[in-house]
């Protein structure tokens, strides 16, 4: 259980980083918090030939807000996001989805932008990106380049990202001030990685009805998905139990390819998606009302 | 490959070291500074036996390379008792009997220690949530978290 043998380098700016990457080609490795790559190199799953440590650049680990949108760089730390008063005031979503994420020794190390570029299928932050419609900022030889999080996620552990590229930062635009969120996910134990989750956000309109919704599943198939009928389902309906409950039956439709592994089956997963998008959405509108 | 270069404090003490890259802070602290208090279990960073402390916060030695923590402040369950006498947490694990073959206990114990560093009065709830990430296979954890409890208490007694 060593990692194999490789380079090390720890560039002091983004624009090394991209030097060094665009030098070495496939076989070199961007290493964020390391909670998941150097796993990977323990048991032998990657062999990267050079590491390319992205934690001393600077500019990479800011949290600011911009025009409605709360813009993170790659390097922050999870730990950051569950704590910043900024993000608990602006988008406690974030923060409450942190709180899933492993444990607190984990998230010390643990960034943003390696579980959003690793993207882990049962992850919770790219079903939190998916459910917001954020932008994912890159940087690579050729300039920058902002990908929406539906484009971004494209299979287990695939992304967008090419070789040489990196994540510099999120774009998180924030939800209305009519908008309730909430983040409900089946794990065996606190801080494992999630049998089914589902991130949910209701917007209410003046009447009372839900205006919009946007519900995101996560560790039930290949990589997060949105559950539009689900969400199309609750569109002009009251905030009710029954609704809910209708929504989240239809959540099921939107998994073609299942998870299935050790940890739960296919049929189990699919069956526990409908209990965490009721009780996502039931936290949602509870929190919509306390406005 | 090329080794690196490191300065780390560790239990107080400065070392300066050069690494190979592929070296993690739990094989330095163990075979390069013989301080075998720090466990390796799993390697992996499932089971939280390599915890140890960097900056004050909690993390698996496992997972980090020791290159990475160059400029770092460590502290491994060596560094935990002064001039012979146990930190408080270590006295409530023994008072507790919260421990069977201690392979588990360093890692248990600096969790805790970061845990009560930021929580002074945790509730049982979030003991159990802050101990999630350490595998004991001896005590079924009751004692341990009754431990950590003890030793809150006699920490805001002290204060
Ligand atoms: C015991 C344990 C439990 C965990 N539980 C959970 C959980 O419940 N939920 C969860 O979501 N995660 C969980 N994780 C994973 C954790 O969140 C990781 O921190 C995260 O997946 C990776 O982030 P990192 O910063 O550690 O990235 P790294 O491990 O350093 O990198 C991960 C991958 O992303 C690439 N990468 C990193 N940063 C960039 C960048 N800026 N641009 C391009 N590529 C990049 C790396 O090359 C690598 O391939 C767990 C991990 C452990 C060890």
């Amino acid at each position: 259980m060593k990692p194999p043998a490789f380079a090390y380098e720890r560039p002091q700016s983004l624009h090394e980083a991209l030097e060094i990457l665009a030098r070495e080609g496939a076989e070199a490795r961007p290493l964020a918090g390391g909670q998941s790559l150097i796993p990977m190199l323990a048991l032998r799953l990657a062999r990267p030939t050079l590491l390319v440590d992205l934690g001393e650049i600077a500019g990479l680990d800011e949290l600011s807000l911009d025009d409605g949108t709360l813009v993170a760089g790659a390097m922050v730390r999870q730990r950051r996001l569950e704590r910043d008063p900024l993000v608990a005031h602006h988008l406690p979503l974030l923060a409450a989805a942190t709180r899933l994420v492993g444990h607190p020794a984990i998230r010390n190390r643990g960034t943003l932008g390696g579980s959003l570029a690793h993207a882990d299928p049962s992850a919770e932050y790219p079903a939190v990106a998916l459910a917001l419609e954020a932008e994912l900022v890159i940087r690579g030889p050729g300039g920058e380049r902002s990908v929406p999080a539906r484009e971004f996620f494209l299979g287990p552990f695939t992304t967008a990202l090419a070789d040489g590229e990196l994540l510099t930062a999120v774009r998180f635009p924030l939800p209305s001030a009519a908008t309730g969120w909430g983040i409900a996910e089946v794990a065996r134990r606190h801080g494992d990685f999630a049998l089914a989750g589902a991130v949910t956000l209701v917007e209410r309109a003046a009447d009372g009805t839900c205006a919009r919704a946007a519900i995101a599943l996560f560790g039930v198939a290949t990589r997060p998905v949105r559950a539009t009928a689900a969400e199309q389902a609750l569109v002009g309906q009251p905030l009710t139990a029954e609704t809910f409950h209708e929504a989240a039956v239809r959540a099921t439709e939107a998994i073609d390819e299942p998870l299935s592994d050790v940890h739960g089956s296919a049929v189990y997963r699919k069956q526990i998606v409908p209990v965490v998008v009721r009780r996502a959405l039931e936290a949602a509108a509870q929190r919509v009302q306390a406005t | 490959m090329e080794r690196v270069p490191i300065t780390v404090t560790v239990n107080g003490r400065r070392i300066s070291a050069v690494v190979e890259p592929r070296m993690t802070l739990a094989d330095f602290l163990r075979e390069e500074l013989g301080l075998t208090g720090t466990k390796l279990g799993c390697e992996h960073g499932v089971c939280g036996s390599c915890t140890v402390l960097w900056d004050g916060a909690a993390v698996r030695s496992c997972l980090v390379l020791a290159a990475q923590a160059d400029g770092a402040t460590i502290t491994t369950i060596e560094g935990l008792a002064t001039d012979g006498t146990l930190h408080p947490v270590q006295e409530a694990f023994w008072e507790a009997h919260a421990l069977q073959c201690g392979f588990c206990t360093p890692g248990m114990v600096l969790t805790a220690v970061a845990l009560l560093a930021e929580n002074p009065n945790p509730s049982e709830e979030e003991i159990r949530e802050a101990l999630s990430g350490n595998l004991c296979r001896c005590t079924g954890y009751q004692n341990i978290v009754r431990a950590v409890q003890l030793a809150a208490r006699h920490e805001r007694a002290d204060t």
